[in-house]
């Protein structure tokens, strides 16, 4: 067997992972890694500018490809870094491993130079942590992380490796395992057929079902079978947040996004409906709205991969534990066999009532905001127009706040792994970032970090990691000078008292700030030159650029569901008009 | 209602932290809690007491399931079963006291295990609510010190917790 240095053994281990790819940042702890880095070509580090932007990388990366991410930070500051990137993927179920060093063994509990407990600090953001004792464990650790990390619910996974564990000096044998086999850690993915069968009947007594997908169809590549069994079934389809993309958004069976920003038909549907199937969704608190008003005529057939989401918040009725692309296909092989169909007059008026709704307040059919014009750039017609320019094509990541529901709403995501944003965790700063990572795995691929002057300036830095790499990301700033998001909050609660959302006249030049880093900078300022500037962007192939557009600062998200104490048939539709 | 759980999962540093952090990162009670290695080396069993309705103890012994170094949950408190807990108290022990102790200790079936001039030391094994009976039974008298094991318990009959 091949004698090799802790430091090196790592790198190899990550290379027989499957790693092109791994973002970090050096320091001490690090830094016999790092040499054994330098040594190699098969594994390829990118140095960013701060660690949280090495895990939204590597979480974009994953996002955008399915792979398990990977990053490399050093020990103390390194680590703590590391940490909001981490809570971030751990909330949306994104698989990720990432290495931190560590102090050497004899100095841990020392509060030794550069020390931090990395294991208990990240423990409750993690799926698991390993801190590793000996050179000869480094390989077997790595291999079970990424296992780990990628199978069953995903989730990031943390392996801490004090530094003299990597020393150049000691080498050890190395063998990356064949095949990994945890005992106390088996992930189901068939689901219980009983269950299975429950759901059917239940799905062809209904007269008015709606599918409630979100993430979980992404992350388990069951779009297909979701679309599928959709059009078995003909009954509309809404996606929450994280599933935008898992059914085509542009087909006329989708009803738009639900929950706190999502569209009054699929709001309203939800709320009516006999039957929900909600498949690899958790029923998050931004979709329920009141639980105790939740649905109040629907039985629930909950699919789920992870039990702990299954009657989390809302009781299911039909819970089937397992993979949603195993027992979705399981669901449309049994309905095919069975022969039989919804009630097709039932569906019909279900359809009938649906379109109502649609032309009656759908932000698609009818226009939830006033016209842009002169130097009134309404953000949504932002994104309509990023749209056009991209023909839908490109993948769009987003920060957080009143930009990132305006992209989930009006671009419309006919793939999945399109749409890239924290759902979960809400963490601005990750868009510039988490596109860094969607571009490199898709090197030809337009990809528009859609953002806002608050959250783009929380991980701005990374300008300078995409001179550095090559990374032509097209920034899309919708520039209302505020922390809109707050700010909308602030006027609709708080009497338009604008606590600290507000920066009094100390933006950037963002212009010259692209600049600055080496890029093109566009601003826009009137509506009219709107498209000819976004088009101008994209023709750039080969630059980063920052649009930089000036939108109306006034402009609400809505729908807005009502709260607290609202069903989710309860929202406001713009500043006056409420259901 | 109160529930007994017993969790068999693998002898690695970090285990016990993830359990105890699992419980205070979502709300959970731990009313007591026992722990340590079983015949098999490579496994600790840990039993702790908890309290809640049905849906947060499902929510607790789906969440144990899924830390990775928990190999087996059972709610011991869904059906039949033992279960023990140790007590070692300390009590003034001077004058008539001394006299009136010793008869409940006889009475509980408990031990003196030492004995100074001015203090006996007492140990109590049975369920938890024996235990309180006794501390009450004794209320007269001056306690000085008291440790309990929390409580271990097995299913009845055949049935076992094991890989
Ligand atoms: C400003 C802001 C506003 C927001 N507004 C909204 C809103 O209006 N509407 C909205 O929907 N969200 C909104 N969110 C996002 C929200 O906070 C949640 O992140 C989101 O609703 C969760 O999506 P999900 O239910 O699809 O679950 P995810 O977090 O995507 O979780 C996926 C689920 O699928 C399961 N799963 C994973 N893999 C599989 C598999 N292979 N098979 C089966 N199951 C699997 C997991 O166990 C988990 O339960 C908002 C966020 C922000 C920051
Ligand atoms: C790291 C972090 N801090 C604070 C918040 C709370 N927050 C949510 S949206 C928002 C405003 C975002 O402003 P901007 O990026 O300009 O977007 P806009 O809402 O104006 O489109 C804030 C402060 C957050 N989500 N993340
Ligand atoms: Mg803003």
């Amino acid at each position: 067997m091949e004698l090799l240095s802790g430091g090196e053994i790592v790198i190899r281990a990550l290379k027989d992972a499957g790693v092109k790819y791994i973002w970090g940042y050096p320091g001490g702890a690090a830094l016999h890694i790092y040499d054994a880095l330098f040594q190699q070509t098969d594994v390829q580090h990118i140095l960013v500018r701060h660690e949280q932007a090495a895990v939204h990388a590597a979480d974009g990366h994953s996002r955008s490809t399915g792979e398990v991410g990977a990053v490399l930070v050093t020990s103390g500051p390194g680590a703590t870094n590391a940490i909001t990137g981490i809570a971030t993927a751990y909330m949306d179920s994104i698989p990720l491993v990432v290495i931190s060093g560590q102090v050497p063994r004899e100095k841990i509990g020392e509060d030794a130079f550069q020390e931090t407990d990395m294991v208990g600090i990240s423990r409750p953001i993690v799926k698991h942590s390993f801190l590793v004792k000996d050179a000869t464990e480094i390989a077997g650790v790595i291999a079970k992380a990424f296992y780990i990390a990628g199978s069953g619910r995903p989730g990031p996974v943390v392996v801490d490796i004090p530094k003299d564990v990597t020393d150049p000096n000691h080498r050890v044998p190395y063998e990356y395992p064949e095949k990994v086999k945890i005992r106390s850690y088996q992930p189901t993915s068939k689901g219980h057929s009983g269950q299975i069968k429950r759901a059917i009947k239940t799905l062809l007594g209904a007269k008015r079902p709606i599918i409630y997908s979100g993430g979980g169809v992404i992350l388990g590549e069951a779009s297909s079978q979701l679309t599928e069994l959709a059009r078995l079934i003909d009954a509309p389809v809404t996606n929450t947040l994280m599933g935008l993309g898992a059914f085509p958004g542009s087909d006329p069976q989708f009803v738009g996004m639900l929950g706190m920003h999502g569209t009054f038909e699929a709001n309203t549907a939800m709320h009516h409906a006999d039957v929900i199937l909600a498949v690899g969704a958790r029923f998050d608190d931004r979709v329920t709205n009141t639980t105790g008003k939740f649905c109040p005529s629907a039985t629930i057939i909950h699919i789920d991969v992870d039990p702990t989401s299954i009657a989390k918040t809302i009781k299911a009725d039909i819970p089937i534990v397992g993979a949603c692309d195993v027992v979705l296909q399981e669901m449309i092989d049994q309905l095919q066999d069975s022969g039989k169909r919804l009630d097709d007059e039932a569906m019909a008026d279900w359809w009938k009532q649906i379109n109502e709704w649609r032309d009656r307040h759908g932000i698609y059919t009818q226009s939830r905001y006033e016209a842009s014009g002169g130097t009134i750039i309404k953000p949504q017609d932002v994104i309509k127009s990023l749209y056009r320019a991209t023909g839908g094509d490109a993948f769009v990541t987003s920060d957080v706040g009143q930009h990132q529901m305006f992209a989930a709403q009006y671009y419309l995501f006919d793939q999945p792994r399109r749409w890239i944003n924290s759902g979960g965790l809400g963490t601005m700063g990750f868009g510039l970032p988490a596109a860094m990572g969607v571009q490199l795995a898709h090197p030809d691929a337009m990809v528009a970090c859609v953002t806002g002057e608050g959250s783009i300036q929380m991980c701005i830095q990374e300008l300078s990691t995409c001179t550095q790499y090559g990374l032509p990301i097209k920034i899309i700033n919708l520039n209302n000078q505020a922390l809109g998001m707050v700010r909308q909050w602030q006027d609709m609660q708080y009497s338009s008292r604008y606590s600290s959302s507000l920066y009094e006249d100390s933006l950037p030049d963002f212009i010259k700030l692209a600049e600055a880093y080496g890029h093109v900078g566009i601003k826009v300022t009137h509506f009219d030159e709107l498209d000819e500037k976004m088009e101008e962007c994209f023709s750039l192939k080969d630059r980063v650029v920052f649009m930089d557009i000036y939108v109306d600062r006034s402009e609400h998200v809505y729908p807005m569901l009502v709260a607290p104490n609202g069903s989710m048939r309860d929202m406001w539709l713009s500043k006056t008009e409420r259901t | 209602m109160r529930r007994i759980i017993s969790v068999l999962m693998e002898n690695e540093p970090g285990a016990l932290s993830r359990v105890v952090g699992l419980f205070s990162q979502r709300g959970y009670n731990i009313d007591t809690l026992t722990v340590a290695p079983t015949d098999d080396q490579t496994l600790s069993r840990l039993t702790l007491t908890t309290h809640g309705n049905d849906q947060v103890i499902e929510q607790i012994t789906k969440h144990l399931h899924k830390l990775i170094d928990v190999v087996k949950v059972v709610d011991l408190t869904e059906g039949p079963h033992i279960e023990r807990e140790l007590m070692l108290l300390k009590v003034k022990a001077s004058g008539p006291h001394r006299a009136e102790i010793k008869r409940c200790v006889d009475i509980f079936r408990g031990q003196i295990i030492d004995v100074s001039t001015h203090a006996y030391t007492v140990q109590i094994v049975g369920n938890s609510d024996k235990l309180d009976a006794f501390i009450q039974a004794i209320a007269g008298a001056e306690i000085l010190e008291v440790v309990r094991s929390g409580v271990s318990g097995l299913s009845r009959g055949e049935k076992a917790l094991r890989l």
